[in-house]
């Protein structure tokens, strides 16, 4: 049996090849196999009228070693929680193969340049993909984090940077009197690679950690120069690339603040970490459901989607509208008792149902505005105000979590150019 | 030199950039100087790879740099490694696959991109994307082991300090390398493949051409030396000398190392004291000295068995003393050694008191080094590392080009273990269909396109090889193809009148456009062909001109047989003289002095035809 690791020898046409077995990529062709040649380079041989032999047994793989995680009373305490992504990855040199950390060690030992900050306790929570995650993980975060925050280390959660904000949100949500600030951070190039961002967000989050915000935040790129990040409020902030470092950007709103080379500056007022004990208000009702309105959008598939649920947030077009004949079955749905929020797609901007008929008619049916909230902000805030809320309009309207703006600044629209 | 005898080993490894849009996004490959914006970084090697102690990513990381990337029209996110690379230019990938199958190469089955690690900040990512496509070529009984697609690096501007400066246009443009096995004989041969690797590569059609886009380095060692890996070669015609220095290079350093054996052991070097001496300095009249020392001190360390080493055994030029040099230089700092003193002003007592404090023998030497204590200490320190692998011996290295075709240490030779795959490029399958398709368009091979060039067309086999390796072969084919007849003359405007032109400091791309109407202008009689010379020039001052226009202006309206006559008659009978005491032999200076007036108005056979049937009809 051949197994990825051995080295083997391929006689073909009368050539020789040797190297080791590479694991197969998922598009190599099915009679492909992968070998490293000794120079270092991955060949693929089409094994049809090969002869195939194995000179060596893969001698077991060998282990990466780290040392204890280092420790200094007089430095202050972190907790870094993994829950997968890309942050703390590693490359298997022998395969190539990169594979997320995977034991406390392998998750501190990232960046170990963050031992010269603080001490580093470090646990995995669960390894998913960013796009895997589901609410149910938002609870453990919430529950874990406030464990820590209660036994005096400020949060750091390592987390893939597709669902990043969502997850922020609802802990924006569910954590109440923070006693210490919450940072999410990720990487938008793996850290396996030299050019990862990975190194300067870990070490801005922990600077940001040892600050005294008591709110939860996203720690990411500020530009693609390797300058620093911003302080985003978890409520706020979207992921608005799907490649740039510098993807994540406040929305209506600026970032808190900024972090470059060890040094903050603050852009807005934060709340203040509080001297209580963490409160955690982890219940969801994930019966929730998120439309976003297309010109063709069928009222069959409207009536469909919002037939059982106990909540709808809609992404309507500009200020916040949807076609005239949809406003019908909302008013239905509304005197049943199922509230309905109105977001906009453009993302930036508030809605503002006054302006035109429409929006008027909405606003009659009883639909409530998400005024300047982002499309998913309001939808986790509708989660979470179902299952801890009395009044659920009174709570949509009211801000919880600095997920409410009142007012938009002029210019700075596009931070990227901030 | 016997280069056989010395053990003489050399490969070539060849970069060409292909004539395509770059290898993983559609951006242009095309270099400008109009950048738009910058951004810049700081790159760090990973924690796998210190794991793996590369002591190349090591050493660039120590130097803490930032990296700052122009942007222009040439790059797009994906050189700013701010997206994802597409899937890999398929017709970089056929170039690639055709040169290979010229080079007689096993194409792979599946071609795999790898990450090489590099973290000179040359490559944005910190790793350079290759592939290996093809093993195992020929070309003239010398090895092709690889033929790679690679991407391009950032094209360095300007370092300052510990800021580098690059454009990343030049990023990402498509790359095919050929590395030749060691089988090259001697330094000539070295040219000479390079050389015969290039025309095939020219023979696609589909490289780049100009400055810049054809990169060779070197391996080369010799018997009792080692691997030295040497960059930036640009021109063909230095390689030869270069590989001479290299070799000289290395028996010197072997040399340094027998006789270095003869005194002092590897330990004699470990734990060697570095002393602070500026105080033997405090009223020295050496400039270089004063200099430092307002920077910050002078210090010193013996290199116990070093003595009359470091200047020089054999070949002086080559001395220790250089790579010492590079060493400091490399750390921000300079350095004197023993063998080069007196000199800089340094006294015959200060000599002494300094030997006296590092106590050392005859046979011992010392290096000072002066300026801020940190960078003072550092380049000694170097040095010593230095001498270290001078008692080893030749250390494995890369080394670049500098003036006179001499070389200087750049930095150590890359690991192995800086290779992992691209997981972001699918695989391509090369299957038998595609490689038939390519192999159905080759070009012709220099050597056969010459043979069929000077029986097709009746040149010589200069001409033709002239017109193949100035890639004005295919230009050439296309107007001989029309005007059978005239492929002797089409082939001077091309190799010689044109590039004359040229050197005169003439304009001359529009001048190919000129060839077309000029040949058909012979053909119809309009002039003689020893007129095409001056009409060129004509129209290299008056490119809007037309040809009637030309022929005019240059005065170079064919005569008719009476008109030519005539003009020869008088000018033989003005020298009746001349004719009357040379006989015959007059024919020669006349024929100059008919030429003169008439060149270009008429054939020349018809012009001598009639010079000869007067200067007779006189003798008579």
């Amino acid at each position: 049996m051949v197994e990825v690791g051995d080295k083997v020898e391929i006689r073909k046409n009368g050539k020789v090849y040797t190297g080791i077995v590479m694991p197969h990529h998922a598009f190599s062709d099915k009679n492909v196999v992968v070998i490293k040649l000794e120079n270092g380079y991955n060949i693929g041989i089409d094994l049809r009228g090969c002869e195939l032999k194995v000179i060596e047994k893969r001698t077991g793989r060998v282990k990466r070693k780290f040392g204890k995680i280092p420790s200094n009373k007089k430095k202050p305490y972190i907790a870094l929680l993994g829950t997968g992504g890309t942050i703390a990855s590693y490359v298997d040199y022998e395969t190539g193969a990169v594979y997320p950390a995977s034991t406390p060690e392998e998750l501190a030992f990232a960046v170990p340049e963050i031992f010269e900050l603080c001490n580093v306790e470090t646990k995995i929570l669960f390894q998913k993909l960013s796009e895997d995650i589901i609410p149910k993980d938002w609870q453990r975060m919430a529950r874990e984090t406030a464990k820590y925050l209660n036994s005096g280390k400020p949060v750091i959660i390592a987390h893939g940077t597709d669902t990043m904000s969502y997850s922020a949100t609802a802990l924006a949500f569910m954590l109440k009197n923070l006693n210490f600030p919450v940072v999410f951070v990720g990487s938008q190039r793996s850290s396996d690679r030299p050019s990862s961002d990975a190194f300067i967000n870990l070490i801005s989050a922990v600077r940001v950690a040892l600050t005294d915000i008591g709110e939860v935040v996203v720690t990411m790129h500020s530009n693609i120069s390797s300058d620093g990040c911003f302080i985003h409020r978890a409520t706020k902030v979207r992921k608005m690339h799907s490649s740039r470092r510098d993807a994540f950007i406040s929305i209506n709103a600026k970032p808190i603040g900024k972090v470059e080379n060890g040094t903050l500056e603050f852009y807005t007022e934060y709340k203040k970490v509080s001297g209580e004990k963490v409160k955690v208000m982890s219940k969801l009702d994930e019966n929730v459901a998120l439309i976003y309105y297309y010109p063709g959008f069928k009222k069959e598939d409207f009536e469909k989607i919002t037939e059982d649920k106990n909540g709808i947030v809609i992404a309507g077009t500009g200020l916040g509208h949807i076609k005239a004949n949809f406003i019908k079955i909302i008013k239905k749905l509304v005197k049943d008792g199922i509230p309905v929020v109105m977001t906009t797609q453009c993302i930036e901007g508030r809605v503002n149902m006054n302006v035109y008929s429409n929006g008027r008619k909405l606003l009659k049916a009883g639909v409530i505005s998400g005024e300047d909230m982002l499309p998913e902000t309001a939808l986790i805030k509708l989660m979470w105000v179902l299952a801890n809320e009395e009044n659920v309009e009174e709570a949509m309207k009211k801000n919880i979590a600095g997920e409410i703006s009142e007012r938009r600044e002029i210019g700075a629209k596009n931070l990227y150019e901030m | 030199m016997d280069y056989e005898k010395l053990g003489f080993r050399a490969g070539l490894e060849i970069h060409q950039q292909l004539e395509t849009h770059k290898l993983f996004c559609f951006c242009p490959s095309e270099l400008t100087e109009r950048f738009t914006s910058k951004f810049y970084r700081t790159l760090r090697p990973t924690q796998s790879e210190m794991g793996e102690i590369d002591e190349a990513a090591l050493e660039e990381s120590r130097r803490r740099k930032k990296f700052f990337y122009l942007v222009s029209a040439s790059s797009c996110l994906v050189e700013a490694d701010e997206e994802p690379p597409h899937s890999a230019n398929e017709e970089a990938i056929r170039i690639a696959l055709g040169i290979a199958l010229l080079l007689k190469a096993d194409i792979v089955d599946e071609i795999h991109f790898m990450r090489k690690i590099v973290v000179d900040g040359s490559n944005t990512t910190g790793f350079q994307r290759t592939a290996l496509i093809a093993l195992n070529g020929n070309l003239d009984g010398v090895g092709i082991d690889t033929i790679c697609i690679e991407e391009d690096a950032s094209r360095k501007i300007k370092e300052e300090g510990n800021k580098v400066f690059y454009s990343i246009d030049r990023l990402g443009i498509p790359l095919i390398e050929i590395a030749t096995s060691p089988d090259i004989k001697s330094p000539s041969h070295a040219r000479e493949i390079a050389e015969k690797i290039g025309f095939i590569l020219r023979a696609t059609k589909k490289v780049k051409r100009g400055i810049g886009t054809i990169r060779q380095d070197l391996n080369v060692s010799i018997k009792g030396g080692a691997r030295v890996e040497i960059k930036g070669v640009q021109e063909l015609n230095d390689i030869p000398k270069i590989l001479k220095n290299e070799v000289k290079r290395q028996i010197e350093m072997i040399e340094v190392s027998k006789k270095l054996r003869k005194r002092i052991r590897t330990e004699d070097l470990k734990n060697l004291n570095i002393f602070d001496v500026s105080k033997i300095f405090e009223r020295t009249e050496s400039k270089f000295i004063k200099e430092g020392m307002k920077k910050g001190v002078i210090l010193a360390v013996k290199l116990p068995g070093f003595a009359g080493i470091i200047g020089g055994i054999r070949y002086k030029e080559h001395r220790l003393g250089k790579e010492f040099s590079v060493m400091a230089k490399m750390e921000g700092g300079g350095i004197i050694h023993s063998d080069e003193l007196p000199n800089y002003g340094i006294s015959i007592k200060e000599i002494k008191k300094l030997k006296e404090l590092l106590s050392c023998k005859e046979e011992d030497a010392f290096v000072i080094s002066a300026g801020k204590r940190k960078i003072a200490m550092k380049c000694l320190k170097a040095v010593i590392k230095r001498g270290m692998q001078a008692l080893k011996g030749v250390p494995e290295e890369v080394r670049k080009v500098v003036q006179d075709s001499f070389t200087e240490y750049m930095r150590p030779m890359p690991g192995k273990a800086r290779m992992y795959p691209e997981t972001d490029v699918p695989p391509i399958k090369i299957d038998k269909k595609m490689i038939e398709e390519i192999e159905k368009n080759l070009p012709e091979l220099p050597d056969k396109k010459i043979l069929r060039m000077c029986r097709e067309y009746k040149i010589s086999r200069e001409e033709a090889t002239q017109l193949v390796y100035t890639g004005k072969d295919e230009h050439f084919e296309s107007l001989a193809v029309n005007y059978k007849g005239f492929e002797k003359v089409i082939a001077r405007i091309l190799l010689n009148i044109i590039p004359e032109i040229e050197k005169e400091g003439y304009e001359i791309s529009f001048l190919y456009k000129k060839i077309d109407i000029i040949i058909d202008g012979l053909r119809k009689n309009l002039f003689a062909k020893e007129a095409i010379e001056k009409l060129l020039r004509y129209f290299a001052v008056n490119p809007d001109a037309n040809l009637k226009k030309a022929i005019k202006e240059c005065k170079l309206e064919i005569l008719n047989e009476k008109d030519l006559r005539d003009i020869i008659k008088k000018i033989v009978s003005e020298k009746r003289e001349l004719i009357k005491e040379k006989k015959k032999r007059a024919l020669a200076p006349l024929m100059g002095l008919v030429m003169k007036e008439l060149r270009g108005k008429a054939d020349g056979f018809l012009i001598s035809k009639i010079l000869e049937e007067e200067i007779e009809r006189m003798i008579k």
